[in-house]
């Protein structure tokens, strides 16, 4: 029994790339597809991500490679602790350390284009940070525990309880995926952008570990989704999957706002959870 | 109790003594000394009575007491005379209003004015104790080669020295009077002298600027005072139902409603001193005076008195309207603080605003007041005086040898100044990230707030200024880590402060945050169970997390010699037009120039102008509210 969260983690380590590489080969090719394109084949981020190991390791400064590490590590961590069932404050909070580790390799280099990409992940940071955390109180408030493993087998269906919080998560959630309208520090789409924003600095094997970081992350933030369905699992994987591709949507119609909108939308999203949360509290206090 | 007394006299001897020191080497002797002398007796505190809870003493009263009206009265003259001095009226009506009302107690109230035991010690206070005790004397030790250094570059500064270290002292001895008393007179007593102290200590330039902003200070802080006196009045006319002016016996009154008053008042002054909204521009103004006044009274010590008073006084808050509004107070002092920290570029006033907000925290949980929240309120205090400090004195360090104290100046620290870069570094790391001291005192907030009715206000204010909390702490760590080229290294000055201090405290905050499960079970969690008859902690497993998380911290920086030095490198990408690797460009007409990178400050939506307003009202409001709450529950 007390191995069960270990099998948990381990899974995640060994099982989180190839799922979140094969998510991101789909939806290049979906999003081809809505573009009128034929699209990559679906394990071209993988051979991406292996080129990039065999490129020649180039810097601006070697303490780059250092907190790209960090940050690899810190986002595989906080993932890991959310499939071993962890507490959902501590994995949020882990999960900024790891940002904030990107953020600072980009501010290391000393370069233009990254100081810039730098400043704009920090301000999504700040524009997706209180949602989160009013999503775990959410799911504390209806399953009255903070840890996953708790909230995975509860059998109440959080998301009739937290539809505002669900669908402010969502708009966070264009945010963390790096997708439009809200891909202000760096974008997967050269037409957004030629120079890469954040990562401008970063080649070879250090690129590699972002992008691998990303995949984590990505899993991640879609076991976050599946949270709020998880009373019923076949609901749940059913919601993450159409969850995605209304992100890869979303991605595909939009073009990218300014810094400014950026950060009403996610503090909005924050309102939007706030006021479920407010009638819920008032629910349980009895008051209808 | 002799600790208690030597603690609270050997400070005022030293002080004296430091009245006829005039050469550096030999007050930096005498002040290191004694600071070894304080730190190790409050430490040796800490082994005596951290397993015994609360112990009360008789101690001397009469003589002293009035001793201390003379001293208040004194000290009343003063605030006159200087007043006078400098035309401020308001501070001589304040005074004036304050000794009367210090009259009027002592005269009708004569025979209501004695405590049983005036002095006591429990874990609480043998955690301020350590505080002053510990950091307190270490910023007076970097203060005396600090001073040296100030004075020369500030030739046209008339040398107080004497005096500024006879102030410091004296502060450190009423500081710890303050925590120490349990008779609510001494800690009035004691109160005032923090207020006047800072006043001097701001005030040391004696420039205009200086001037007007310690008597700012004075006013705001005086103004507290009169609400204390007046909370005192109070408590001696109703001395049969509430305990008169016996911390004790206030604290353990049966009957809530009279209490509630006093408390809400002395919460007041506890506002005033903690610097929260509409009051925070009183410590703003505060960052005139030399850095080490900056780091001792307006981060880790003075303004904890405040939430210090306020958190003694919790368990009245706790559950009543009047109590949630302070909280309210708090509240939204730390967000408006926070976000207007983001606009901020000078270092104090970041290190400043940050302070407020998170005092407005600390007031928070003291206002709301539950168990888990007054755990979590102790421990901020502890991680906050700790980071905070060294961030402060880091600052001062900085502004010597670079000349400013912008962040944009503070780029590239790391090239120049690299173990002033990496203290400072794990300084702000420990302000808000996991697994630093200060997030796991929000967490524990989150999840007491969670568990109070209408907590959920509370929720979203911390939600929110946490998020900006990250945006202005990490903006200032990407400055200081930024490998600029072709600089030089800028460490060792003409005139260096001991960076003995630095080190231990860049120590201090890591040791926190290892042994923080022990100062939460030996001190934090016996005080909260003997108030409240339950405890919070965190969950093992978490605990257990978090330091894996401390030792990854600590391990990775060796992956650096993983990574081959011989790696290529290549300037930064300056679209094709690389001149030189630091940030040259060819430009057009074939000029090469340069490039800047600076941060956002985000002025136009957070900017000081554009939030102050509107913070100071809504706190103003609630203030109020708080009294008006408190009167009805009467």
């Amino acid at each position: 029994m007390t191995w069960t969260w270990l099998i948990g983690a381990v899974l995640f380590l060994v099982l989180a790339p190839v799922i979140g590489g094969l998510i991101a080969g789909i939806d290049r090719r979906i999003t081809a597809r809505m573009q009128g394109r034929v699209g990559p084949p679906i394990l071209q981020p993988f051979y991406d991500v292996g080129k990039l190991f065999e490129k020649e390791s180039v810097v601006v400064t070697t303490a780059q490679n250092f907190y790209i590490l960090a940050y690899l590590i810190f986002i595989a961590l906080s993932g890991a602790l959310f499939f071993a069932g962890g507490d959902l404050l501590l994995i949020i909070f882990a999960f900024t350390l790891a940002h904030v580790f990107l953020v600072l390799g980009a501010y290391a280099v000393h370069s233009p284009y990254s100081h810039i990409g730098a400043e704009r992940e920090l301000i999504q940071l700040m524009a997706y940070e209180p949602m989160i955390i009013l999503a775990a109180v959410g799911l504390y408030m209806i399953t009255n525990s903070f840890y996953v493993v708790d909230i995975a087998v509860s059998t109440v269906p959080a998301i009739l309880y937290l539809p505002g919080v669900f669908l402010g998560f969502a708009t966070i959630l264009t945010i963390k995926l790096r997708k439009s309208p809200f891909d202000i520090s760096t974008s997967h789409h050269a037409h957004q952008e030629i120079v890469k924003g954040i990562t401008t600095e970063f080649s070879g094997s250090t690129l590699a570990q972002v992008e691998i970081a990303h995949w984590y992350e990505n899993v991640f933030l879609l076991g976050f989704i599946y949270l709020f369905f998880a009373w019923n699992p076949v609901i749940g994987i059913i919601a993450v999957v159409v969850t995605y591709l209304a992100e890869i949507f979303i991605d595909n119609v939009t073009a990218r706002v300014r810094w400014q909108a950026a950060l009403k939308s996610g503090w909005l999203a924050a309102v939007l959870g706030l006021v479920n949360l407010a009638i819920l509290s008032y629910m349980m206090l009895g008051g209808a | 109790m002799q600790t208690l007394l030597f603690l609270i006299l050997f400070p005022i001897l030293v002080a004296c003594l430091l009245l006829f020191v005039k050469r550096t080497t030999l007050r930096y002797a005498v002040v290191a000394l004694s600071a070894l002398v304080i730190g190790g007796a409050s430490i040796y505190l800490l082994m005596r009575y951290a397993f015994e809870g609360a112990v009360y003493f008789a101690a001397p009263s009469e003589a002293v007491s009035l001793a201390m009206v003379a001293i208040e009265m004194g000290l009343a003259l003063f605030i006159v005379y200087m007043g006078a001095k400098f035309r401020n009226y308001l501070a001589i009506v304040l005074a004036v209003v304050q000794a009367a009302l210090v009259v009027y107690l002592e005269t009708t109230f004569s025979e209501n004015l004695h405590a049983v035991n005036n002095l006591f010690i429990d874990q609480f206070s043998i955690i301020m104790g350590l505080i002053i005790g510990i950091i307190g004397s270490l910023i007076a030790v970097y203060a005396v080669r600090y001073m040296e250094t100030y004075h020369h570059h500030h030739p046209e500064v008339r040398d107080r020295q004497k005096m500024f270290f006879f102030v410091i002292f004296i502060f450190l001895a009423a500081m710890f009077g303050l925590v120490f008393s349990n008779n609510l007179m001494w800690v009035f007593f004691f109160w005032e002298i923090t207020t006047i102290t800072s006043f001097l200590l701001i005030g040391y330039s004696e420039t205009e600027e200086a001037t007007k902003n310690a008597f700012l200070a004075l006013v705001m802080n005086l103004l507290g005072g009169v609400a204390f006196v007046v909370a005192l009045i109070f408590l001696a006319a109703t001395e049969a139902t509430s305990g008169g002016i016996d911390l004790a016996r206030v604290l353990a009154s049966s009957d809530a409603a009279i209490v509630l008053i006093p408390a809400v008042l002395i919460g007041f002054a506890g506002i005033t001193k903690a610097a929260l909204m509409p009051f925070s521009s009183w410590l703003l103004g505060a960052m005139v005076a030399p850095t080490p006044v900056s780091a001792l009274l307006h981060s880790s010590t003075m303004v904890k008195a405040g939430v210090y008073i306020l958190v003694r006084f919790s368990p009245v808050f706790a559950g009543t309207f009047a109590g949630f509004s302070i909280g309210l107070v708090g509240g939204v002092t730390f967000v408006v603080a926070s976000a207007i920290a983001i606009s901020q570029s000078n270092a104090k006033r970041v290190l400043a605003y940050s302070t407020i907000a998170n005092l407005g925290l600390i007031a928070a949980c003291a206002g709301v007041g539950t168990h888990m929240l007054v755990w979590a309120a102790i421990l901020l205090i502890v991680f906050h005086a700790v980071a905070k400090s060294l961030l402060f004195l880091g600052t001062g360090a900085i502004e010597h040898r670079v000349g400013s104290r912008d962040i944009e100046d503070m780029e590239g620290l790391i090239v120049r100044m690299p173990r002033m870069a990496v203290m400072m570094f794990i300084g702000i790391a420990g302000m808000f990230l996991a697994p630093f001291g200060m997030l796991i005192s929000k967490w524990a907030a989150i999840e007491a707030f969670v568990q109070v009715p209408f907590g959920l206000v509370f929720i979203a204010l911390l939600a929110y200024g946490s998020a900006i909390t990250v945006f202005f702490w990490a903006k200032w760590m990407g400055k200081l880590i930024a490998v600029t080229r072709n600089q030089e290294k800028v460490e060792k000055g003409f005139f260096e402060e001991p960076w003995a201090p630095l080190y231990i405290i860049t120590g201090l905050v890591v040791a926190t945050v290892l042994l923080f499960p022990v100062i939460s079970s030996t001190l934090i969690e016996p005080y909260v169970l003997a108030i409240y008859g339950v405890t919070a902690r965190l969950a093992e497993a978490n605990v257990a997390i978090m330091l894996l998380m401390m030792a990854l911290l600590l391990i990775l920086p060796v992956s650096f010699t993983l990574f081959r030095r011989s790696a290529k490198h290549l300037p930064a990408y300056m679209s094709g037009r690389t001149a030189t690797t630091d940030l040259q460009f060819t430009g057009s007409l074939g000029l090469t120039r340069e490039a800047q990178t600076r941060n956002y400050y985000l002025a136009e939506y957070f900017g000081e102008a554009k939030l102050f307003l509107p913070g100071a009202v809504v706190c103003t409001v609630l203030i109020l509210a708080s009294w008006v709450l408190a009167g009805v529950a009467l």
